[in-house]
């Protein structure tokens, strides 16, 4: 809607945004191929450089030494975990109010990913837990939170893998996504709520950060690189499953005649 | 500069396993997302070629 226009009845003019346009499969599918490659080669650029920041300009930790660099991917890849989380059951729960199909197939795409994500938080975990606690892993409430975690996202793929119906494996995929949210904000406050032998946290909205501020920045430009990553392989696996969904349309036979 | 030779940068300060173990799981892991995810396409892709050239031969 345009600012400023009080107009009403039949001969206002407004400008409108179909936002809806892009909800289709057939209208994404290729502006997803347009924005898989920028968001890639930002990932690749934000990671180059946060691995420089992580290696060479990031000083040695004066209690852990050079063990603690592991947080340069550890809290970039939990935070992603929790956040893909969050946009999945998102268009999950989209998909079941409007009943659109990409966003159900943006569920699915996301899935992978985010178990992927939460699968190097705890594999970085357990690496870091070894020097500095002295053991792989104890089950205190953040480590375990993160673990249901895992599963959930394993839940979701299995359950959307069990059902042959693609439209009923996102609705019933989609009430999973929504009922795991609520270990979301479990993980979050964990470190707060319990007594755990994870830290607490060293970045909040509240306050500034308890760490030093090379360390701060390498950290933030990795989960910039994380996500960013996030984004281009959650689009390349959309129009994968776009392609697998779609096959037998008029519009992927038609596209079908495009390629060589 | 934390390191005086390369030697130190890979020893990074007796902790290499760790340090590496989880840079290098991390790197392998999602080159090879981005890998499988290439595969996927292009199988799909041929697929498709197959199922149009399939169409054509029955016309």
């Amino acid at each position: 809607m345009s600012a400023g226009t009080t107009a009403t009845g039949p001969n206002r003019k407004r400008t409108q945004i179909n936002w809806f346009k892009y909800s289709s499969p057939q209208t994404f599918f290729p502006l997803a191929a347009k924005l898989a490659p920028w968001f890639g080669a930002a990932a690749a650029l934000l990671c180059l450089a946060g691995l420089y920041i992580s290696f060479f300009v990031a000083p040695t930790d004066a209690q852990q030494g050079d063990a603690y660099r592991i947080i340069f991917i550890h809290v970039p890849a939990a935070w992603m975990s929790m956040f893909l989380y969050v946009v999945m059951a998102f268009w999950a729960g989209a998909g079941l109010v409007f009943n659109t199909r990409l966003s159900g197939m943006m569920a699915s795409a996301i899935a992978p990913s985010g178990a992927l994500m939460t699968f190097i938080a705890l594999w970085t975990g357990a690496l870091w837990g070894k020097p500095t606690w002295g053991t792989w892993w104890v089950w205190d409430a953040r480590l375990t939170s993160e673990l249901i975690l895992l599963f959930l996202y394993f839940g979701f793929m299995a359950l959307q893998a069990a059902i042959d119906d693609p439209r009923r494996a996102d609705k019933a995929g989609a009430v999973l996504a929504l009922t795991g949210v609520v270990n979301i904000p479990i993980i979050y406050f964990s470190v707060q709520w319990w007594n755990t032998l994870h830290q607490g946290s060293s970045v909040s909205m509240k306050s500034a950060p308890t760490m030093a501020a090379t360390m701060f920045a390498g950290m933030i430009v990795m989960a910039l690189g994380f996500w960013m990553y996030s984004i281009a392989v959650t689009l390349l696996r959309v129009r994968c499953i776009i392609l697998e969904r779609e096959r037998r349309s008029d519009w992927v036979a038609q596209y079908a005649r495009t390629l060589k | 500069m934390n390191w005086a030779s390369w030697n130190d940068f890979f020893a990074m300060g007796g902790y290499a396993l760790y340090v590496w173990g989880s840079f290098g799981v991390t790197l392998v892991l999602m080159v090879m997302e981005m890998l499988l995810l290439i595969l996927r396409k292009r199988s799909l892709f041929g697929q498709l070629r197959r199922t149009l050239g399939a169409r054509r031969v029955a016309q």
